[in-house]
């Protein structure tokens, strides 16, 4: 084992004879690999035996199903700009997979899943624990491949990191029958740097670049878009000078959220159904609209025959795809964020918009006191989402890497915590996937260690997942988990109140002794559901130096405001059950 | 408005990508009318041509969701009259009925078709056209009994004078050389 180790250190580029599961794990090093999510199984066995000799390279956390695997990844991936990986067996290791890579997939995350198959001699014949996991995940991969063979192994590996991390960033999976993880190759890696058949980002054009900064230097009215592109592309710096530079208004979408300081003057917060109200409705007074690295989702645009039809749409996206898929643009960039951006700053005029800046400010304030003031300073009994989210942010200086789950949880954390640093938010945006928050939570960890790790998850979402309280507690990780537990499925609940007339069909859930649950698995934990209790509680949750558990018992039947009702335009945007 | 399109992909020759490119269509519940793989005038490099009902809109999306697809080179599409295409239809009769009158060789020699095997049961004719000649020939032939019908996808090449793909290797290399060089 020396030896050899010795050998590939002197002579990298001389192929050294090796099995397939070793040349896996020597690959995986060779991308920068140092931490991998997995459960291992019959069909990836051989990899985890070579697996065993590598521990001072690669950290392998195991998790306690293979969906908290992928989440994790992706939560890794998500603060740490690196590619996530994780490892499953076949069949129902590969399929338990599948949630976490479609999450993966619409939100544009970076990941790499390898999975274990059966022998190459028995792919077809319904052997045990084969799943066809090439089919199944087909529709959810921005690329995948079967390994039948152990020479495949390193040129494998290599395009799935290339394909995973560049351009529009994707889960990729790779599939290895068991033969070919056993069967010996010389191996000698090599990174991929091109594909004939894919261009991760094409040349900025010259011509639709200068059109766009015409557009920009003669609107009276311009606004600012921005999504998760901005991280993705390391774009934060370029797009606040951006900004700065033009006085431009701007607001992000979900997954936008931390790209740009919460309190920059000119960040106007969130789009969408529960986003802010100045954001949203101003989208239908601009006359000059950009949008860079994302996608207009049907959450943020509402009725798109209703959507910014008065302005015309600058878009600056990776994808070609999305160009005019769901916005017509007057102009669109095909390129990077950062690169796009740093261009166009160049060819912008210095501007101040300060009137049109106003009025944003006070849409803001139409909010601030129909809805924030209640959330945050609330005059009834009950906690708020708002205020244990604000608390949260306000006792960590802005600087924790806040995860969610999904729901209203999601939505109040959104809405309430602050961020001065980017890559510290964490959710699944599209795919709006329930039990994402505490694995990705032990993603986001391991992804940055040096950061307060904050997961909101509500008391249905942390059902979904909760066998990783396991993982949380072998690892001793210092995670730290608030539920806001009201006894419902909030968001579900809120809709029934708001679109169905109070009948409130299976809601209602009831949830284990959290605390108890906690201590089961050696992690410290407290309840609150006094205001008066709520402070000290935060501060010992944020003062502990392994997990900690934070259950906050709050309000019953609160609704996350403002909203724009499904399918309605994003000018309704609504800041209380009375408008409705 | 509905119209049918012809969608023209390149790939490289990989397993799994006729799945790949057909669920973009399950997904968007487009049907296929037709479907046809086979190997490129470029070796190594596969031609998909599939014929759709569609609007434009969805044609537009479908086409850049294949293009997306890592291992497709190009994906165009085009209107029936931007393209020359043809299918083929081979149609078996009973040989009887050929040999009691002569109206099955009439037909044969009017459609422009052909006679690619007799034996005493039954007579196997061939005939390439557009959709409506091929069904017409049917249509004809089936007063005396078909006894088994195949049609062919379509298959299509454009009217301009060079095969895109060519063109378009030709520009990709100089991308990745102008992108190579700005890295270096």
């Amino acid at each position: 084992m020396t030896t050899k180790n010795e050998k590939i250190k002197n002579s990298p580029k001389e192929a050294i004879e090796m099995s397939g599961s070793e040349a896996m794990v020597r690959s995986l090093v060779a991308e920068g690999v140092d931490t991998i999510f997995g459960y291992p199984g019959g069909a990836i066995m051989p990899i985890y035996d070579a697996l065993y000799d590598f521990g001072h390279a690669v950290k392998h956390v195991l998790v306690r199903h293979e969906q908290g695997a992928v989440h994790a990844a992706q939560g890794y991936a998500r603060v740490s700009g690196k590619v996530g990986v994780c490892f499953a067996t076949s069949g129902p290791g590969a399929t338990n997979l599948i949630t976490g890579i479609a999450d993966a997939m619409i939100d544009s995350t970076p990941i790499v899943c390898i999975t274990g198959q059966v022998t190459s001699g028995l792919l077809g014949t319904d052997a045990f624990q084969e799943s066809d996991v090439i089919g199944i995940s087909m529709p959810v991969t921005k690329w995948n491949y079967q390994i039948t063979s152990a020479d495949e192994i390193p040129d494998a590996i290599a395009k799935a990191f290339y394909i995973a991390s560049t351009g529009r960033p994707g889960p990729v999976l790779l599939d290895i029958t068991k033969d070919a993880q056993f069967a010996k190759l010389n191996f000698a890696y090599k990174k991929c740097t091109r594909i004939r058949s894919y261009v991760p980002e094409f040349p900025t054009n010259k011509v639709h670049l200068k059109n766009a900064a015409d557009l920009i230097n003669s609107a009276k009215k311009p606004y600012l878009l921005f999504g998760q592109g901005i991280l993705l592309s390391g774009a934060e710096k370029e797009l606040r000078h951006f900004i700065e530079k033009t006085g431009i208004p701007a607001a992000s979408t979900l997954l936008g959220i931390s790209a740009l300081d919460s309190d920059h003057p000119l960040n106007m917060g969130m789009l969408g159904m529960h986003g802010n109200y100045a954001p949203n409705i101003k989208t239908n007074e601009c006359d000059v609209l950009i949008a860079i690295g994302m996608r207009f989702d049907d959450r943020v645009t509402g009725n798109i025959k209703t959507y910014a039809k008065q302005a015309k749409v600058i878009h600056i996206e990776i994808d070609p795809a999305e160009i005019d898929k769901n916005i017509k643009t007057e102009v669109a960039i095909l390129g990077d964020a950062k690169h796009t951006l740093r261009l166009l700053t160049t060819l912008v005029e210095e501007r101040q918009h300060t009137d049109w800046v106003n009025e944003f400010l006070q849409a803001r304030q139409k909010e601030e006191e129909k809805v924030i003031i209640k959330d945050l300073h609330p005059t009834k009994l009950g906690l708020t989402m708002g205020e244990v989210v604000r608390l949260s942010t306000n006792l960590t200086g802005n600087m924790a890497v806040v995860v969610t789950d999904v729901g209203q949880n999601q939505m109040a954390a959104a809405r309430y915590a602050r961020f001065n640093q980017s890559r510290s938010w964490v959710t699944s945006g599209g795919l709006g996937t329930m039990g994402f928050g505490l694995p990705a939570a032990i993603g986001a960890k391991f992804g940055s260690p040096e950061k307060e790790v904050i997961l909101f998850v509500g008391d249905g979402g942390i059902q979904m997942t909760i066998q990783e309280l396991g993982t949380i507690a072998q690892e001793k990780l210092p995670v730290k988990i608030v539920i806001l537990n009201n006894d419902f499925l909030g968001m579900v609940r809120q809709w029934q109140e708001l679109f169905f007339e109070k009948r409130y069909s299976f809601t209602e859930i009831t949830s284990p002794n959290f605390v108890k649950l906690a201590d089961a698995y050696g992690i410290p934990a407290a309840v609150v559901s006094e205001r008066k209790d709520l402070e000290p509680a935060m501060k010992a949750m944020i003062a502990a130096k392994g997990p900690y558990l934070l259950e906050v018992k709050i309000e019953q039947e609160d609704n996350i405001f403002p909203m724009i009702p499904a399918g309605a335009t994003v000018s309704n945007c609504l800041l209380g059950s009375d408008e409705l | 408005m509905k119209q049918e399109y012809i969608i023209s992909a390149y790939s490289e020759n990989h397993i799994g990508l006729l799945n790949r490119i057909t669920i973009i269509f399950t997904r968007r519940k487009v049907n296929i009318e037709s479907l046809t793989v086979s190997e490129s005038a470029l070796a190594g490099i596969s031609k998909f041509t599939i014929v759709v009902n569609e609007e434009k809109e969805k044609v537009v999306n479908i086409v850049r969701q294949i293009e997306k697809q890592i291992e497709v080179l190009k994906a165009f599409y085009h209107t029936n009259d931007e393209m020359i295409f043809q299918e083929i239809a081979l149609y078996k009769v009973p040989t009887q009925a050929l040999m009691e009158s002569d109206q099955i060789e009439k037909m044969i020699r009017l459609h422009n078709a052909r006679i690619l095997e007799i034996t005493k049961e039954y007579t196997v004719i061939e005939k390439t056209g557009h959709k409506e000649e091929t069904q017409a020939l049917f249509n004809g032939l089936n007063q005396f009994g078909v006894l088994q019908f195949i049609r062919s996808g379509r298959i299509a090449i454009t009217r301009s004078p060079i095969e895109r793909l060519s063109e378009f290797l030709r520009e990709r290399d100089s991308l990745f050389a102008k992108m190579e060089a700005k890295i270096k």
